[in-house]
């Protein structure tokens, strides 16, 4: 048991390393590729060729005859098992309140295949090479249709991605006051506007999807391998609105997962007709994405085309906001694309400003790639990107300098209710633009900007000041913006007889390191060393329930969920200790592990109180339960609302296009720090990604034929090392208002404020207004060259 | 028609009969069931599957096993010896170097080779080193802090 006669010094704000590196170093981790189960089979499917196409009839005979099939599957099959569609988790009202068009999304393609990897075969075989080696030998014969894919013309093609979607417009969504910000319009002493696409980014997660589905005969249940971020979610969608199987039936396990950043968020149609196949197999089967799998068929992020201005004042105070955007929702609706561009981005649209007036129009539309969902930000590097990239160009038509314009219309008194409807609880903007423009020496940069010209170069600046809702979600106001899902979380701590606790936590882990930052959370709040606290997460057979992982959330919703839990632990040990003091419950305080009566040297360990609760000879029976375990779900009451303010300074060389990030600086604010280093390395990977999209990554699928032209690292540019600099980090806190650890999230910041610094510095150096996304070395020399 | 091949791996002698189309990687997962060593893609760009053989870092989706009969290979499981990791393996963790995992043991395959092959290197040279492994979880700033950790000679490397 531990000595509990010298306080704990709180592992809250250490940066402690992380317990689940050792595993991961040493070739440990177990993903769900890594898992082979009795009597294993391999799934392979086959995919369209083409990215819009009528089948008119699918031939598997020679197919069946290859050596080591077990069975092939094609939409036939499931619809006549009545297998219904994959359903979308939120509901869009247009702006004539007609609800939003929801086309059948089947698991397995019915009558016509949608884009380029649209799945129309499952190949069950005895190996990974004879299910591939099968799929070749399906003949599949297709009448190619005229496909769909410019977002800017779809709205008006002759060819509907769904027939009952003529026009492919999924929802046509307005939000926020138009008449005050025409109005505003009116009477403003300057209109700033930009015309852009926010490119489409593939996610691009290390480990590929992968999932293993085993059906059990002995009690009719079914156990699912899954590379997923959120597994209660998808055994909810799975097994109640598709399959329609009791989910008490169906165990999703999330192992170790490579990577997430959203695209494992959704319920997709692999893992789904691979649990459906298991029991007609009567044997497990694996499916691994190969990565052009991956970039063909993972729900892609971005993909807006917008129109946007702002109007301000003869001083530059900011009047109005305007903005247009067409957003693309690929072929399908995939689990929360209906979201994205619309509740995740209009209304972020303020920023970090007093804007008074804000309107948005959203008009989504179907196409003939693949689907579009939440990736890395999610509507929210959109509206950044937007309202930063406006607000540098007010700054440059209005002659100010681009700080000054921004402090001058910050929001400075909190709480503070936007024009789009979000409550901001708290923050101070100018405290991280001042630590940003020190830490950046902004001061410094016109001798720096003077050195750079000397030796040929151009040198830019570009700020961002972004704000993010994260902490998602208050359930009834999304449920009133339409979520078809509860935003809540879940914990449960279970206190062991020796005093060790295991937490199992709704939130799951794919790279953010919970299993320590919670670990930290519950040793300082019961005093107990990290070590004797074990986390549990990613299987719904072992955790009461979750909402898992995205938006930011973990630690606002799922770690509050999890102290709630520790305090419902401590008041019952309250309770327990004041028996065996012979206290009044009321007298006993709880302080560092130690149960006390107030005011008196009598005192009981947190250890023998759980002793106690387990052998409890010596026990208030009369009064209470035996045993120490407790659950706790958590509703948020509003979002939290992590800022910040990020720097980019970078060099342009004119005579070839490329451009070095000289110092990239990001100053955030998420409240309350758990584990600095672990916050840190979100703020990295998050600004990694941001540049990447600014600077080299973008899907491209060609325009005539809709094949994907990106398909491969070969020709998707990821960011490498050696185009990255180090990031200078810092943070201010003010912590977040409503949840007890005061904290808002770090997972997304870096991917939502960086884009816009990038392209601000660099239309800075190049003395332009505008650059398209991403800024690649041909673009810049053009522009340099122009 | 199967193919004997006999090699070392982490040490240990293997052999089997393998379908001759058989990636060194697909031996290594599928046969040996060393899991630790990662297929991230189907194209040699990520790294994940980087292991050692005779004493080089070579990516083992882009050779077939019967190319390394004979040989000595050592995955991430074969890196730390006699309960103590390598410093690198010990530098990843101290500069939070990783946060998946799954691109970690190669990427530690192939910095190790980085600083054997250049023992001084530069910020720059250590960038342009992990070229051939991708990451898309720390923005590489950690995995260079690593490397250079390592290269100082002042890393932990009890568990």
């Amino acid at each position: 048991m531990t000595d509990m006669s010298q306080p704990p010094i709180s592992p809250i704000g250490q940066s402690v390393q992380r317990r689940e590196d050792y595993r991961f170093l040493t070739g440990a981790g177990q993903y769900t590729d890594d898992v082979v189960l009795p009597g294993q089979t391999f799934g392979v499917f086959l995919r369209s060729p083409y990215a819009h196409a009528r089948i008119k009839s699918i031939d598997t005979i020679q197919a069946l005859k290859a050596p080591g099939v077990v069975q092939i599957f094609t939409g036939a099959d499931l619809a006549e098992a009545k297998v219904g569609g994959l359903p979308c988790g939120w509901l869009i009202h247009s702006k004539d309140g007609s609800p939003m068009k929801e086309p059948a999304h089947p698991v397995l393609a019915q009558g016509k295949v949608r884009y380029v990897g649209d799945q129309v075969a499952l190949v069950v075989a005895e190996t990974q090479w004879q299910a591939k080696d099968a799929a070749e030998l399906i003949d599949v014969v297709y009448e190619e249709l005229p496909p769909v894919i410019d977002i800017r013309t779809a709205g008006t093609a002759t060819s509907s991605v769904h027939d009952d979607v003529p026009g492919n417009v999924c929802y046509d969504w307005g939000h926020g006051n138009k008449d005050a910000v025409d109005a505003a319009f009116a009477k403003a002493h300057k209109v700033s506007k930009l015309e852009f696409t926010n490119n489409r980014l593939i996610p691009n997660a290390m480990e590929p999807r992968a999932a293993n589905a085993q059906y059990t005969r002995h009690d009719e249940s079914y156990t699912l391998y899954v590379a997923n971020q959120n597994p209660h979610v998808e055994r909810l969608l799975m097994s109640a609105f598709v399959l329609g199987l009791p989910e008490s039936k169906v165990r999703v396990i999330a192992p170790d997962v490579g990577g997430g950043f959203g695209s494992k968020i959704f319920l997709y149609a692999e893992e789904t007709a691979l649990v459906w196949a298991s029991k007609r197999v009567g044997r497990p089967i694996k499916w691994t994405a190969e990565r052009s799998e991956s970039f063909l068929t993972d729900a892609h992020g971005r993909d807006h085309a917008t129109t946007a201005e702002l109007a301000t004042d003869d001083k530059g105070n900011f009047l109005a906001l305007r903005v247009k955007t067409i957003a693309n929702m690929g072929a399908y609706l995939s689990t929360f694309a209906s979201s994205v561009p619309t509740i995740l981005y209009a209304t972020l649209l303020a920023g970090q400003y007093k804007t008074p007036a804000i309107y948005a129009e959203v008009k989504a539309v179907f196409t003939n790639t693949a689907p579009v969902d939440a990736y890395r930000g999610a509507g929210r590097p959109e509206a950044t990107y937007v309202v930063e990239r406006l607000v540098e160009t007010a700054a440059r038509d209005m002659k100010m300098d681009p700080a000054a314009i921004r402090r001058q219309n910050f929001i400075t008194e909190f709480p503070y209710t936007t024009p789009v409807g979000l409550t901001y609880d708290t923050g101070n903007y100018a405290a991280h633009l001042d630590k940003a423009l020190e830490l950046a020496d902004v001061a410094g940069f016109p001798a720096r900007r003077a050195a750079s010209v000397a030796k040929g170069k151009l040198r830019g600046l570009g700020y961002s000041c972004y704000i993010e809702a994260c902490g998602l979600a208050p359930s009834n106001i999304a449920g009133a913006l339409g979520a078809r899902a509860g935003l809540f979380e879940a914990g449960e701590v279970r206190v062991h007889p020796t005093g060790t606790v295991t937490i199992f936590t709704g939130s799951h882990s794919h790279g953010q390191g919970h299993e320590t930052t919670f670990a930290q959370v519950v040793a300082a709040k019961l005093g107990i060393p990290i070590e004797s606290v074990e986390i549990v997460h990613g299987d719904t057979g072992r955790v009461p329930f979750g909402m898992g992982t995205y938006g930011s959330r973990s630690l606002a919703v799922g770690g509050t969920a999890i102290v709630k839990a520790v305090d419902k632990i401590i008041a019952k040990g309250k309770k327990i200790a004041a028996h065996l003091l012979e206290a009044a419950d009321t007298d006993i305080v709880f302080e560092n592990g130690v149960f006390k009566v107030a005011g008196t040297d009598k005192k009981v360990p947190f250890g023998s109180v759980a002793l106690t609760a387990y052998v409890p000879h010596n026990f208030p029976l009369d009064k209470l339960e035996p045993g120490l375990n407790e659950n706790a779900f958590y509703d948020p009451t509003n979002f939290t609302y992590p800022a910040g303010s990020y720097v980019c300074e970078l060099e342009v060389d004119p005579e070839t296009g490329r451009v070095r990030v000289e110092q990239f600086t990001a100053v955030d604010d998420f409240g309350n720090l758990v584990n600095p280093m672990i916050v840190s390395g979100q703020v990295h990977g998050g600004i990694a990604q941001g540049l990447g999209q600014a600077m080299m990554e973008c899907c491209q699928y060609d325009p005539a034929s809709g094949q994907l032209l990106t398909g491969s690292y070969m020709d998707y540019c990821m960011p490498r090392a050696d185009d990255l600099p180090s990031f200078t980090l810092d943070h201010t806190v003010t912590p977040c208002t409503h949840n007890p650890l005061g904290v808002k999230g770090c997972g997304e910041a870096g991917a939502i404020g960086s884009p816009a610094a990038y392209i601000n510095a660099l239309t800075d150096a190049l003395g332009i207004r505008d650059i398209a996304m991403p800024a690649t070395v041909e673009r810049v020399w053009r522009a340099a060259n122009r | 028609m199967n193919i004997p091949v006999s090699l070392t791996v982490n040490g240990k002698r293997v052999q089997a009969d393998v379908d001759p189309r058989t990636l060194l990687v697909q031996f290594i997962r599928d046969e040996l069931r060393l899991t630790g060593t990662h297929v991230g893609c189907d194209t040699a760009q990520c790294g994940a599957c980087t292991v050692h053989m005779n004493g080089r870092a070579v990516k083992s989706c882009s050779m077939l096993v019967v190319q390394a009969q004979g040989a000595e290979v050592t995955t991430i499981e074969g890196l730390a010896k006699n309960g103590e990791l390598h410093p690198m393996q010990a530098a990843f963790r101290e500069c939070h170097g990783l946060q998946c995992g799954f691109c970690t043991p190669g990427m530690v395959m192939s910095a190790v080779q980085i600083l054997k092959d250049k023992p001084n290197a530069c910020e720059q040279e250590i960038r342009e080193g992990l070229e051939g492994n991708i990451c898309r979880c720390t923005g590489y700033h950690n995995i260079v802090k690593s490397v250079q950790l390592c290269q100082s000679g002042k890393v932990s490397t009890t568990v």
